[in-house]
């Protein structure tokens, strides 16, 4: 789809220059002239929000990583301080948590858009499963992050998920237990674990951004997939990125940041626990411990099921099975607007993910008031949740491809754009 | 004679460059995994830290019925005085119902049965580490006063397991008993943890 490059050096310099290292015709065959699809909507423009997104976090981050102290001891008051001293700390560290949730936003409306269009099917697999490792590295970061203000929500989350390992025992005795040991540097959660935690948390966002380094370089084998999931036949059915998607994509980065900023304005504990504005104890678990907002659907799934290590392979299969969905749907044609079922599975599908959250968000024990006063614990509906979020990809994709009637594509991009509508 | 060598070298039998290669690349795994190991090793905890691992808690001041939290090794440690009630109920459990039939008490051999008895030293004492063995979250002590879960013994919040009055699981996705760690009466009021 890239074609050969039309990169033409304007100047002596540029001509010597691109005969050594083709940097600027890289550039301009990549970001000025690659051909994109002329009807790519503003569900499109998440990407680019994306990227933005993790340039405003490793930019606050290196900066918070200047007054931050990674001890058991410091972090907390640290973090205060910045809050309190800093001159604009407080700016730069509600940019920098408000941030990670914006960019959670971003990836779910992303991960969400390239399900609903079919975006993993091939010749894109690869594509969808460095996006799928790019999440992963994403749910690390924000994870590491989170327990380094050092607060009660911060120790204490870093102590359920170190303890996930510790499930493997019932597989092999200890062995369970000697990864947890490891990961944590001592018996418990504690200052080791947090100066580990600081390191990685600085580390990932770098390899995220190697990783979007692959996963545009895959983007650019195929070229974008459309609304239309049909293939691009010709230049009539493609655009320039600059500067059409160029200007689409800064419009909706422009705007998606005016949401995020009004959050860090006006907002900025909307997405936090208050519990994390009390320093770690290590003997005391706060009442109710719940992660932050983007894992609450997971930690749902984890709680459905009540066996240690089930209840771990079930959350960490919910995960890995988004790798599989390239194959799991056997459906000829990609964009559900031309697949009238699998529009109604996806939405359903959707608000699932919204039930699974609110599940997540509330007590162990909690239950739904029903009429007459009926009590509906809400592990019921999780467990219904859960099972309808496995069976969307393991039952209803592969089921879909072979039963659904899809409506019929249009010939080209360019035809429902270009000639008037019947 | 020329002939009879290419043959030779297209032969499965292998040669005496094929030994070097493999015996090259042997060398090489072995020692890449030689090299990795201390910086894995590096994660595991120091001497420094290993070295702390015992306390002596002074448990004159525990009331019959109440708990107190010591810090063990980063970790809470549960000592509880408990009430003749509380033993009764504990030992009239058949041990063949629990769903971890085993003590996990460190102070005795690992195939020791989940009796009352085998998890404490002295009836009255019930020692724990305060870790839910489900994710790790400090389960809460049960009162009279503040009933949690049905059992009378500990309720952790965080996923829904339920613990007795001897700290044996019984309802929820903890797999184990909460654990009893080494301990011994250095005197009727003093315990050494460790």
């Amino acid at each position: 789809m890239s074609g050969p490059s039309t990169y033409v050096p304007k100047s002596a310099f540029a001509k010597w220059f691109d005969s050594r290292l083709p940097l600027m015709r890289f550039a301009h065959d990549t970001m000025l002239t690659f051909p994109t699809p002329r009807n790519l909507n503003f569900w499109y423009a998440f990407g680019a929000i994306l990227t933005f997104m993790l340039g405003i976090q490793i930019l606050t981050g290196i900066v918070l990583a200047m007054h931050f102290v990674a001890s058991a001891d410091g972090a907390f008051d640290s973090v205060e301080g910045i809050m309190r001293n800093i001159n604009y700390g407080w700016l730069i560290r509600y940019m920098h948590s408000n941030g990670a949730s914006f960019f959670f936003i971003a990836v779910y409306i992303h991960m969400f858009r390239g399900l609903y269009y079919g975006s993993y099917k091939a010749p894109r697999e690869v594509l969808w499963i460095l996006g799928v490792i790019l999440y992963l590295l994403m749910v690390a970061t924000a994870f590491f992050g989170y327990v380094l203000p050092w607060g009660q929500m911060s120790f204490w989350g870093a102590t359920v998920i170190t303890n996930f390992f510790s499930a493997l025992d019932q597989i092999t005795p200890h062995w369970g237990s000697a990864i947890s040991t490891w990961l944590w540097g001592g018996f418990a959660v504690g200052d080791a674990t947090l100066n580990r935690f600081f390191s990685l948390h600085y580390l990932l966002p770098f390899v995220i951004a190697g990783v979007v380094g692959l996963h545009i370089w895959a983007l650019h084998v195929p070229g974008n997939n459309n609304p239309l999931g049909i293939d691009v036949k010709g230049p009539q059915d493609t655009l320039p990125f600059h500067p059409y998607y160029t200007a689409k994509d800064a419009f909706y980065v422009a705007l998606f940041a005016l949401v995020y900023l009004a959050f860090v304005f006006y907002a900025p504990n909307f997405f936090g626990n208050p519990d994390n504005y009390t320093p770690a104890n290590p003997v005391v678990t706060p009442p109710d411990i719940v992660p932050e907002w983007y894992l609450l659907p997971f930690y749902a799934m984890l709680r459905s099921v009540p066996q240690k290590l089930l209840g771990v392979l079930v959350m960490a299969g919910s995960l890995l099975t988004l790798v599989f969905v390239p194959w799991l749907d056997t459906s000829k044609v990609r964009s559900s607007r031309f697949r009238p079922m699998m529009k109604q599975f996806f939405w359903i599908f959707v608000v699932d993910c919204v039930i699974l959250g609110y599940c997540g968000s509330q007590g162990a024990d909690a239950s739904l008031e029903m009429m007459q006063g009926m009590q509906l614990p809400l592990v019921w509906i999780a467990r219904a949740g859960t099972l309808y979020y496995f069976g969307f990809f393991w039952v209803i994709m592969p089921l879909l491809g072979l039963i659904e009637t899809p409506k019929a594509l249009p010939a080209s991009i360019a035809q429902p754009v270009l000639s008037p509508a019947e | 004679m020329e002939g009879e060598t290419v043959a030779d070298s297209t032969a499965p039998e292998p040669t005496r460059r094929d030994f070097i290669y493999i015996a090259t690349g042997a060398v090489a795994a072995v020692g890449a995994g030689l090299a990795a190991w201390p910086f894995i090793d590096q994660m595991n905890p120091s001497s420094a830290v290993l070295a702390l691992a015992s306390i002596e808690a002074d448990i004159s001041s525990v009331q019959v019925g109440q708990q107190v939290v010591f810090n063990w090794r980063g970790h809470p440690l549960f000592v509880r005085r408990r009430t003749p009630a509380e033993i009764a109920e504990s030992k009239a459990v058949d041990v063949a119902s629990l769903p971890d039939p085993l003590a996990r008490n460190a102070n005795l051999p690992d195939s020791a049965q989940a009796t009352d008895a085998d998890r404490v030293i002295k009836p009255e004492w019930l020692v724990l580490v305060g870790v839910c063995t489900h994710l790790g979250c400090t389960p809460t002590v049960s009162t009279p006063q503040a009933p949690q879960g049905e059992f009378g013994g500990w309720l952790c919040h965080c996923h829904g397991s339920q613990y007795d009055t001897a700290g044996r699981i019984r309802k929820g996705p903890a797999p184990q008993n909460l654990a009893v760690p080494p301990y011994s009466f250095l005197s009727p009021t003093k315990i050494k943890v460790g």
